[in-house]
């Protein structure tokens, strides 16, 4: 059933809407499976569109209630923006909103009212179009004890434990997560782009938390679960950022192991022909970040390694 | 006046970037005037560029006081400005979402710690700061609550009012909060306009920040008080928000600094198609208008209005 989270009226013949699916059998628990909070992030576009698919293939398994939000910034989505248009605001800084605030203020309230109570909300993120990351679920350390366990039975690549940082208090994750409401943030993937298996993969490890938590009455192919790469702390993440601008070119991909001392890619110099800097591994690891947008300034991050 | 670079980058194709800095006498370092910081500060920049003339003419004139340094950083962003987009021009973040900054991070975070480097030690701050929302303010120095402000030196800017509010976890990474944590007493100076200049109000601006100066004993000029009241501390909860109850095009019909009283109208909202008053919105209360949006439509629920309700 589809149903508005919330609508206003926007300056000429429109309607601004947040829209959910509500999947239900009208008992049991809830998952609520968010995305589109950044506008240019489309991998969980695919995501729920799996996942609906596959309750309306079989209804009968369903055995709680599935909440897809596909779009929670959708004038960014239709037009291509990060941010919210017209406010240039990034959605995920301002949680969880004022029911008296202004549109996007008040926005931000009723998404969080309606997903606050769930058992589990996956908020779906696709990096951004400058950065390509493989499939992974990120927990500031004050949650992983309750989150990790959690983001385990997703079978997902990497679980990134990171430190807290105060301005991260406003995103959805965070208000959620402070108020009850258990929030895993899933990243993968490559803004502006749709990665058709690991759009699966994240919907299989879903599917398995699902079954889990008796959502769903099928589990999915054990083989397809895998184990995760769960990081220690903090400081065990190398980053790459580039030491001089211009034109960042590589060949490798992320998800790969890297030794110390290998070459990432390269800075070059269309103008000159010359190589500005060789980007160089500072350790051993697992390369889960690598940019992909090739322009870049000095600072730009270039890619995160995982210390292994 | 000493011209310093502070900051520089290369860039792929561009002219390198480059921060900087105009210093006015010798001694400790006392003042420190930030400018424009997004791509649309043009009334930041305007009074950045008058502050550093008219220094330029103190020290000339042997205004300064012996002992002190006062530095003005005109634009922290001339990337932006240049091709008029708000924020950063690759990655669209914000600079002052970045501070105190960090050296080895990204560009933008680059850019706040070397510019935060050079402006940490001073012992007053003020930054020519622009409002998230579009719309005009009525002159005023803010201060976020953070334990170290001092609300009294904000009173030497003769602006009819102070506003000081609670930090909120975005604050954080604002230049004002770390300068404040960094023991700088922190100004943010809202000179009215933003992408227009306002020359009356860039004049209110200049004189406010000179009145400061000759207030902590930095210059030495006579300096008109005439007018000049005790200001009044404002915090949030006595700005009373106006929202519009419906969309479509707004027209405003009183702007900010006016005084008006209750059920006075403030703007009408007019159907983009029919051209009929969809409503009229009217001062709850009786005040003066602190802020006033100025863009021509609306959403429903933006908001349209701040009210001093004192
Ligand atoms: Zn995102």
């Amino acid at each position: 059933m589809i149903q508005n989270v919330t609508a206003l009226e926007m300056p000429i013949d429109e309607e601004f809407r947040i829209v959910k699916n509500h999947l239900t059998n009208g008992k049991g628990k809830r998952i609520c499976i968010v995305t589109g909070t950044h506008g240019d992030e489309l991998e969980g576009q695919y995501v729920c569109y799996l996942i609906a698919k596959m309750v309306n293939e079989h209804p009968e398994k369903l055995k709680g209630t599935i909440d897809i939000y596909p779009a929670l910034n959708p004038l960014g989505i239709d037009s291509m923006q990060r941010g919210v248009p017209a406010f240039d605001l990034d959605m995920n800084r301002i949680f969880p909103g004022n029911s008296r605030g202004s549109m996007i203020e008040k926005v931000a309230h009723d998404i969080y009212t309606d997903l606050s109570g769930a058992d589990m909300v996956i908020d779906i993120h696709a990096s951004n179009i400058f950065l390509r990351e493989i499939p992974q679920v990120r927990i500031s350390e004050m949650t992983a004890e309750t989150l990790v366990p959690y983001a385990k039975l997703m079978g997902i690549d990497f679980i990134w434990i990171h430190q807290a940082a105060t301005v991260l208090e406003s995103t959805l994750a965070h208000s959620l997560n402070s108020t009850g409401t258990p929030c895993l943030v899933a990243e993968m993937g490559v803004g502006g782009r749709i990665s058709h298996s690991m759009c699966q993969h994240l919907v299989d490890g879903i599917q398995n938390l699902m079954f889990s938590m008796g959502i769903w009455d099928e589990a999915p192919d054990p083989s397809k679960i895998k184990e995760s790469i769960v990081s220690k702390n903090g400081d065990s993440v190398a980053f790459l950022n580039a030491k001089i601008s211009g034109v960042f070119v590589t060949e490798i991909h992320n998800d790969t192991t890297i030794k110390k001392g290998q070459s990432i890619g390269q800075i070059i110099s269309p103008l000159t022909g010359k190589i500005l800097d060789d980007v160089i591994a500072p350790c051993d690891g697992l390369l889960f970040t690598i940019r992909a947008y090739p322009m870049v300034y000095e600072g730009s991050l270039l890619g995160r390694i995982y210390k292994l | 006046m000493k011209i310093q670079t502070i900051f520089h980058m290369s860039s792929p194709y561009r002219d390198d970037f480059r921060i900087k800095a105009y210093t006015f006498g010798e001694g400790e370092k006392t003042l420190c005037i930030v400018g424009s910081m997004r791509g649309d500060e043009i009334q930041q920049q305007f009074v950045a560029s008058q502050m550093v003339a008219l220094m330029k003419k103190a020290e000339e004139e042997n205004q300064i006081m012996p002992g002190i340094s006062i530095s003005i950083i005109p634009s922290v962003n001339p990337f932006s400005i240049n091709i008029e987009k708000r924020f950063w021009a690759l990655d669209n973040t914000d600079i002052n979402r970045m501070f105190p900054g960090y050296d080895q991070g990204e560009t933008t975070q680059r850019i706040a710690a070397g510019l935060f480097e050079f402006i940490k030690d001073f012992k007053f701050g003020i930054q020519l700061a622009s409002y998230y929302l579009p719309g005009n303010f009525l002159p005023h120095v803010r201060m976020i609550h953070t334990g170290f402000e001092d609300v009294n030196d904000a009173k030497y800017f003769g602006f009819p009012y102070v506003g000081i509010r609670e930090p909120e976890p975005f604050d954080t990474v604002l230049l004002n909060y770390n300068w404040q944590i960094w023991n700088t007493q922190a100004f943010s100076l809202y000179s009215g306009t933003t992408d227009v200049i306002d020359h009356k109000m860039a004049q209110g601006a200049i004189e406010a920040i000179s009145r400061f100066m000759v207030k902590k004993n930095m210059l030495s000029l006579t300096i008109e008080n005439e007018g000049v009241q005790e200001p009044i501390v404002i915090e949030g909860k006595q700005l009373i928000p106006i929202q519009a109850p419906h969309a479509g095009i707004l027209i405003i019909e009183k702007e900010a600094g006016q005084v008006v009283k209750k059920d006075e109208v403030l703007a009408r909202i007019v159907h983009p198609y029919e051209g009929r008053d969809v409503c009229e919105i009217k001062s709850p209360v009786s005040g003066t208008i602190f802020f006033a949006r100025n863009k021509s439509i609306t959403f429903q629920n933006t908001l349209l209005f701040r009210i001093i309700n004192l």
